[in-house]
């Protein structure tokens, strides 16, 4: 194939040679080796006061039994040891059952989310990366979703969503005839897909920028050598455009995933203080089980279960997906 | 596409294929109807008055109102969580990037002991889950307002410190991704003619990665600007968001959709407007000519 | 900007100091400062909208500055927020100095030993206990035990019929018992028309109605002792009664079972339904372009006879209290202004404005409360409206009960079947999710 030449070997020139080799460690001098530090600092103290210390103390309170009963002074609630934990993952009990529930509901949900908006993302930043005629115009518009207020995009799609009065089943159900009767968008089984419509809808445009910002840095020379030696328009997507997206694909894919995984504003706006049982996102369902209910300690014990879910998704993930690059690489 | 040939196109040597040619126009167009659709029914709810909200949705308004346009400012303050939105997610986003052009650029091209640690765990904060530290954060405020007079809750400073570390993990991992994707024989080349570690930063890399700066940027605002559940308990009436205050168009009584959509407009406006200027930047890169 | 750097390296550096220490929410003082001439409240959204609300009390507040010299900063709280804002500065003490809370949190919200409890000292200085009506001190918080806050508005659920429907179907009268309403609710049920709205997707209003239910039926889902007791033949048959409306007897359109922003009052203003039971609803009759005149309003209906107490309860004591954060520093002007507020004039001044009854006896006097609407509203408050379990768990109550109730309005509006078996299941489910004492 004459378009090996093209790629994958060029194709990472964007990325730079090898993880290792060119960062060249300098040393000349004292202030040489403090300067990545005094960089670092601001970020480092602001994860500290924002991020680590509270969680630290939310970390606490799932020790303890933080209820309507000792919110007042949460430094001297009782301790409870693992008793929030247990309540937790007791899946016997309702409340544990309840909570597997939700879990199982938000990495369904998640998955399908985050693979349409990577899906629509990065299809729409590959059939506008060439110019013609109304580009501009699709490219701002498709912004439009991401640019609009979380509370009042998701209002209107709840809006929409309306059984009796709303445009999706006006469309459906009077427009179409598809069912006997208007379906339910907001309360049972199918609001799973509601909020996955939702979900996707806000989300996608933040894939399609992100991509959109990283086809800026491919070579055009890449293109304009691969279409000399003869490769149609979706062998260039296939060969160049994918394999260059794949560094920026490795963080955006990840990133959906952890946003999408956590998102509270979607669901808690598009159904209100209880989410159907085919919706219960786990963020939802801790709020619930914090706020609501007002016990605090199962509620940040359900939250670090969550996060220590994440931390292994996550590192299970980098370490694929990195591996993954190391070896097509050789 | 007839001036497809002369545009500046990176595949131009060869026209595109119909079946590229289709396959983009059926994409776009059934793209194109998914995000328009409920803005249209923005607009058009709200130009109704508040029985033809309620009621059976028309796809053309059968009575048409300017009235919510003027409403919208009488029912809540509107103008005031504007400008506390633009106020808080604009500091937000430009010391979020700052901080996090700084952040990346050292992890990007120095090695440093301690700087994979650093890496983990600023991403690993992106996972907390914001119910999680909610209320320790609020109380951490608090505690911080007694000790010192700085007051953190319910200030504009604490929301805009709380949403600029919001998307710093972000920001810095994928400002270091771009970062590595600009050849270093650049800011070698900067370091020869003279400039420092800093110099090069500025001179260099900021003007070459400046699509993902923007990227970043807009991300950093829009979590901001969206933000909904810490806005919540952290503001009061003079601080209060847009996220929050839109909430203020649903009442014990009434919820005024045609209000509400009305106002959801006006604010989002500018907002549209600014990726418009914003975007010239992300396709600056393009043309810039710097990253080849 | 460099405000915020500064305040950004200082907090970080406090913030671990005050780790170590745990400071918890023993700390600070509620209100701006310890200054004896301000006070900051907390108004809950009862107007059209909030900046209605401020119309509302800015001039009252004025007033009171006058005479007191005191001034109230005031910031009306969405419903959104509002309980939220109350859990957070309760966790850390930082509050304001006066507050209004729906009626039926006082009692958890009591529990959290945050609020100022109103003993005899604290209900002198405010013109006496006796002033108010009993059965608004009735939802002040648990029993024998000092009040957490003091009636400021009060409600009642009515049940308000569209004449003109009513009319067209040839009622002549409007129903009493439960038995009429499904008779009415029968003859109005056709055509795209339908008998009853429910709020079914809404956890408060579900509540409202299966506790007036449960008095009739003879329980009120907590035993004496205070423990949940959902699952009693009792409670199963109230909220089975309640969902049957539409899972046996049809006169509830199906799409209620998502209603949960007052859809059903715009039904109602449209003669889309005949009926709704409601707290006081002319004000939006009349922003959906409904006359005063299209519409009636009588007792909430009973199982049988007339409305009266125990098992005649026809409605929930609605409404909402006033309560001052136990660490004011300023308890003097705080309980100054709950005197000023639930002044004979002040409450006349207010209730007027939001439609509501004055929970203060000698107010409830004036004639500004005789009309028919309020008529009707004011006598169940007096005579057959019992407040809701005053127990610290009665939030947690409203969350599993009334999800409880709008999953089974979800069953009943999908066409599925809703039977003794599956509300108690709902209701024993609703029941582990409580607390262990």
């Amino acid at each position: 194939m004459t378009d090996t030449a093209v790629t994958p070997e060029r194709a990472p020139a964007v990325r730079k040679a090898a993880p290792g080799g060119a960062r060249t460690p300098r040393r000349s001098g004292r202030r040489r080796i403090a300067l990545p530090y005094v960089l670092l600092l601001p970020a480092l103290l602001l994860e500290l006061l924002v991020h680590l210390v509270p969680m630290l103390m939310g970390i606490t309170m799932s020790f303890r039994e933080l209820t309507q009963f000792s919110i007042g002074d949460w430094s001297a609630a009782p301790w409870a040891g693992f008793d929030n934990f247990s309540v937790a993952v007791d899946f016997n009990a309702p409340a544990g059952r309840a909570l597997l529930k939700s879990f199982l509901t938000t990495c369904v949900f998640t998955a399908a989310s985050v693979g349409l908006c990577w899906l629509l993302g990065t299809a729409a930043a590959v059939f506008l990366q060439e110019n013609f005629r109304g580009r501009a115009v699709l490219r701002t518009l498709f912004l439009v979703p991401y640019a609009l207020p979380v509370y009042a995009a998701v209002i209107t799609w709840a809006f929409m969503f309306q059984r009796d009065n709303g445009v999706i089943n006006h469309v459906l159900h009077d427009q179409l005839g598809i069912g006997d009767t208007p379906a339910f968008w907001l309360i049972g089984d199918n609001s799973f897909w509601a909020l996955l419509v939702v979900s996707v809808w806000k989300g996608w445009p933040f894939a399609f920028l992100t991509v959109m910002a990283a086809l800026q840095n491919i070579p055009r020379e890449m293109y304009e050598a691969a279409a000399l030696d003869g490769a149609g328009v979706w062998k260039q997507i296939r060969h160049i455009t994918l394999p260059s997206l794949r560094p920026v694909n490795q963080v955006l894919v990840l990133v959906l995933f952890l946003w999408t995984f956590n998102d509270f504003n979607t669901p808690f706006v598009l159904f209100g203080k209880a989410a159907p049982e085919a919706a219960d996102l786990i963020s939802l369902h801790i709020y619930q089980s914090s706020f609501r209910t007002w016990n605090f300690g199962t509620g940040s014990a359900m939250s670090v279960l969550l996060l220590l879910f994440l931390l292994a998704v996550t590192g299970v993930y980098l370490l694929l997906t990195t591996r993954g690059r190391k070896t097509s690489r050789a | 596409m007839p001036d497809a040939a002369r545009a500046r196109t990176p595949r131009s040597p060869m026209a595109p294929p119909r079946s590229f040619l289709w396959t983009r126009r059926i994409f776009l167009t059934l793209v194109t109807a998914f995000v328009v659709l409920p803005v249209y029914v923005m607009v058009s709810s709200s130009l109704k008055p508040l029985e033809d909200v309620s009621g059976k949705f028309e796809w053309i308004p059968s009575t048409l109102t300017a009235a919510p346009y003027f409403d919208i400012w009488e029912t809540v303050p509107l103008a005031d969580y504007f400008v506390n939105s633009i106020v808080v997610a604009g500091a937000a986003t430009v010391l979020s990037v700052a901080v996090a052009i700084f952040a990346a650029y050292a992890v990007s091209r120095y090695e440093f002991r301690g700087r994979r640690v650093f890496a983990v765990t600023v991403l690993s904060t992106q996972m907390f889950p914001g119910i999680l530290f909610l209320l320790p954060l609020f109380l951490l405020y608090v505690n911080i307002g007694n000790a010192t007079g700085i007051a953190l809750f319910g200030s504009r400073e604490g929301l805009i410190l709380t949403y600029l570390t919001f998307s710093l993990p972000f920001s810095v991992w994928m400002l270091t991704g771009y970062f590595d994707s600009i050849p270093r024989e650049l800011d070698e080349a900067a370091k020869v003619d003279g400039c420092g570690p800093v110099g090069a930063l500025f001179r260099v890399i900021i003007p070459a990665a400046r699509p993902g700066i923007v990227a970043v940027g807009i991300y950093a605002f829009m979590t901001a600007w969206g933000e909904v559940l810490f806005a919540s308990v952290m503001t009061n009436d003079t601080t209060r968001t847009l996220s929050v205050g839109l909430q203020g168009y649903s009442t014990l009584n009434d919820v005024y959709w045609n209000q509400v959509m009305a106002a959801s407009l006006v604010v989002s406006v500018p907002v549209v407007a600014g990726f418009l200027l914003l975007q010239r930047y992300l396709v600056a890169g393009l043309t810039a000519g710097a990253v080849k | 900007m460099r405000r915020i750097r500064v305040a950004a390296a200082g907090a970080v550096t406090l913030s671990l100091v005050l780790t170590a220490t745990a400071c918890g929410g023993s700390g600070g003082g509620a209100g701006s400062d310890g200054d004896p001439r301000t006070l900051t409240y907390w108004a809950s959204n009862q107007g059209a909208s909030i900046e209605a609300d401020k119309k509302v009390l800015r001039p009252e507040l004025d007033k009171f500055e006058k005479e007191t010299g005191i001034k109230v900063k005031l910031e009306v709280v969405p419903w959104s927020d509002l309980l939220n804002r109350i859990l957070t500065a309760t966790t850390s003490g930082q509050g304001p100095d006066v507050l209004n809370i729906g009626n039926t949190w006082s009692a958890s919200l009591q529990s959290t030993g945050a609020l100022l409890p109103w003993n005899a000292e604290n209900f002198e200085a405010i013109g006496g206990k006796d002033r108010f009506v009993e059965s608004a001190l009735g939802s002040t918080g648990v029993r024998r035990q000092d009040p957490a806050a003091v009636p400021l508005y009060s409600m009642a659920y009515a049940l308000y019929y569209n004449k003109k429907m009513f009319a067209d179907a040839g009622i002549a009268q409007p129903p009493t018992t439960w038995d009429e309403v499904i008779a009415a609710g029968k003859k109005l049920s056709k055509d795209g028309r339908w008998g009853i709205g429910v709020e079914g997707s809404n956890l408060s209003n579900n509540i409202h109605q299966v506790f007036a239910l449960g008095k009739q039926n003879g329980t009120d889902f907590f035993t004496a002792d205070g423990k949940a007791d959902f699952t009693s033949d009792a409670a199963v048959t109230a909220v089975k009664q309640y969902v049957d409306l539409m899972a046996v007897h049809k006169i509830v359109a199906p799409g209620n079972a998502e209603y949960a922003q007052n859809q059903s009052l715009s039904d109602f203003s449209k003669d889309r339904t005949g009926m709704v039971l409601w707290q006081s609803a002319s004000a939006t009759f009349a922003s959906q372009g409904m006359n005063d005149d299209e519409w009636g309003v009588v007792p909430a209906p009973v199982l049988s006879g007339g409305p009266g107490a125990g098992a005649q309860t026809n409605s929930m004591v609605a409404g909402i209290n006033m309560a001052v954060f136990k660490n004011t520093k300023n308890l003097d002007g705080a309980r100054k202004f709950v005197k000023f507020m639930t002044s004979d004039e002040e409450q006349v001044v207010l209730n007027k404005a939001y439609g509501s009854i004055p929970p203060v006896m000698a107010a409830q006097q004036d004639p500004a409360f005789d009309g028919p609407a309020l008529k009707v509203l004011r006598d169940t408050l007096a005579t057959s409206a019992t407040a809701l379990p005053q127990v610290p768990e009665e939030s947690q109550f409203e969350t599993v009960v009334g999800t409880a109730v709008k999953e089974l309005f979800a069953e009943a509006a999908a066409g599925r079947p809703v039977t003794t078996a599956s509300v108690r299941a709902k209701l024993e489910a609703a029941q582990q999710q409580m607390p262990k004492k």
